[in-house]
């Protein structure tokens, strides 16, 4: 273990150096952890005047909620987004570090990031971790081309589509999708299609649920309407609350910290000579 | 057995008016044998930043003594403490890098950021980020103390409710799991000051 002296800032990638403890624990029948996944009800579309993104926004951990309002639309670029399903540890790293090399190539390069840039780059990451890396994403963005909207699975292989769907809930998206889409849709008509396609992922998929998050992405313009819709309230709050009398709570011990005020240093005035 | 069963673990935070509370249980046990019932799980990073472990206590213990030393490295460096939204990234960052080899630990962090603005927020033992604007709660006790602060809790309460809330929230939550509780250990942090409370418990 001398190598744990070398603790200075890490050079970038994965670090395995406790696979073999956990290895040994798997052997003494210890269950390895369940990670949080995104369940998930992720889609896009291409519409008339570029692509619109829609999202849930329930994060579970086995069968229990974690989050129920988080954010699946990640931001890559100004003109691209994308969402994300599967291992929620995944597509955060992921998509952050993609967002990360675009604006680095943006500065080398001058210009606009293209869709089919990140694309490259997810899948590419994605393939040499051979699946390892559970991120399913949905990415769309509107470029110098025109607007693009791509699926890309875990294993790193990716497909073009004028609508797609990802994630637990993808069937009954798909369904939604497969039923109303038409080629040259109005900004509202897609906006009522892809909610209407969330809609029946949450209601209907047990892994999907909470808000509608969507992001709408045009030339030279991207809208990102967080919680569009929300269709499951909480309407079971008790008026009252619950309300603790001080002193209702047995204290056996009590240290009150008095906190320091930090002291300025303001640039005094130069000395005279 | 899960490996986050090993030791038993319930850490829970709370937001509430320009202060934020975070508790824990007291039990460290070995499956079902308690070894100590004084465990600390609840880590001070900086007057206005704590941090909770729970899951495998030696990778908690672990952890934090990497995230000290990277505080300590940014103190000497940016002569300042760090913000608890940069502080939750590091956490991630460093838990996400042993993404095939994991720690079995999943943190939940506190603080007070700039203009005395609450923050919390916990991570899956990957370093999936969730940020909340309630609670957030962490460990074997994990279900119960969902429901117990979904019903108790209430957005903007002043320090004193907070405490008793919280405590409630804990309390009730550990008795349900057999694995954590045995007293519980609170912290309340306003701009002014922190309280640290140690509260009685079942000991069973």
């Amino acid at each position: 273990m001398a190598r744990a002296a070398a603790d200075s800032p890490p050079k970038g990638g994965f670090s395995f150096d406790l696979c073999r403890r956990n290895d040994m624990l798997l052997k003494k029948g210890v269950q390895p952890p369940s990670f949080r996944k995104t369940g998930t009800t992720i889609v896009g579309l291409v519409f008339q005047d570029g692509v619109i993104l829609g999202a849930d926004t329930r994060a579970t951990e086995g069968p229990i909620v974690a989050d129920k309002n988080c954010e699946k639309i990640h931001y890559m670029a100004p003109n691209i987004y994308c969402c994300g399903a599967g291992t929620a540890a995944d597509t955060e790293a992921v998509t952050d570090m993609v967002s990360s090399q675009l604006q680095l190539h943006r500065y080398a390069t001058g210009r606009e990031s293209r869709v089919i840039t990140a694309l490259t780059l997810l899948k590419s990451h994605l393939f040499s971790y051979q699946g390892y890396v559970s991120a399913a994403l949905v990415l769309g963005g509107v470029d110098v081309t025109g607007p693009h909207l791509h699926t890309v699975y875990p294993h790193g292989s990716t497909d073009t589509l004028p609508f797609a769907t990802m994630g637990s809930g993808s069937l009954a998206a798909m369904a939604i999708f497969e039923s109303k889409y038409r080629e040259g849709l109005t900004r509202d008509e897609g906006i009522k299609i892809v909610s209407e396609a969330i809609c029946s992922g949450i209601f209907n998929d047990l892994g999907s649920g909470s808000n509608v998050d969507v992001c709408v992405i045009t030339k030279g313009r991207a809208e990102y309407l967080r919680n569009h819709l929300l269709p499951n309230p909480r309407t079971y709050v008790s008026s009252k609350g619950y309300s603790f009398v001080k002193g209702h709570t047995e204290v056996l011990s009590t240290k009150i910290t008095p906190l320091k005020e930090k002291v300025e240093v303001v640039e005094g005035d130069a000395m005279e000579e | 057995m899960s490996i986050f069963e090993y030791n038993g673990s319930a850490l829970v935070a709370m937001v509430g008016k320009n202060c934020f509370a975070i508790a824990s249980d007291r039990r460290l046990g070995v499956q079902l044998q308690t070894i100590a019932t004084d465990f600390q799980r609840i880590f001070k990073v900086h007057d206005k930043l704590y941090i909770g472990l729970s899951g495998l206590a030696t990778d908690a213990q672990t952890l934090y003594q990497r995230l000290a030393f990277r505080h300590k490295l940014y103190q000497l460096r940016e002569e300042r403490d760090m913000k608890p939204e940069t502080f939750a990234s590091l956490v991630s960052a460093l838990l996400y890098e042993k993404r095939f080899g994991p720690y079995f630990c999943q943190p939940v962090i506190a603080g007070l950021g700039d203009d005395d603005v609450p923050f919390i927020c916990t991570m899956d033992c990957l370093g999936a980020k969730e940020l909340a604007k309630d609670f957030v709660v962490s460990g074997t006790a994990s279900e119960s103390l969902y429901g117990a602060c979904e019903s108790m809790y209430k957005p903007n309460m002043e320090p004193e409710e907070l405490f008793e809330t919280i405590s409630q929230a804990l309390l009730s939550s550990v008795d349900r799991d057999c694995l954590s509780g045995w007293g519980g250990h609170v912290l309340l942090v306003t701009p002014t000051e922190v309280q640290e409370r140690t509260l009685k418990g079942r000991m069973d």
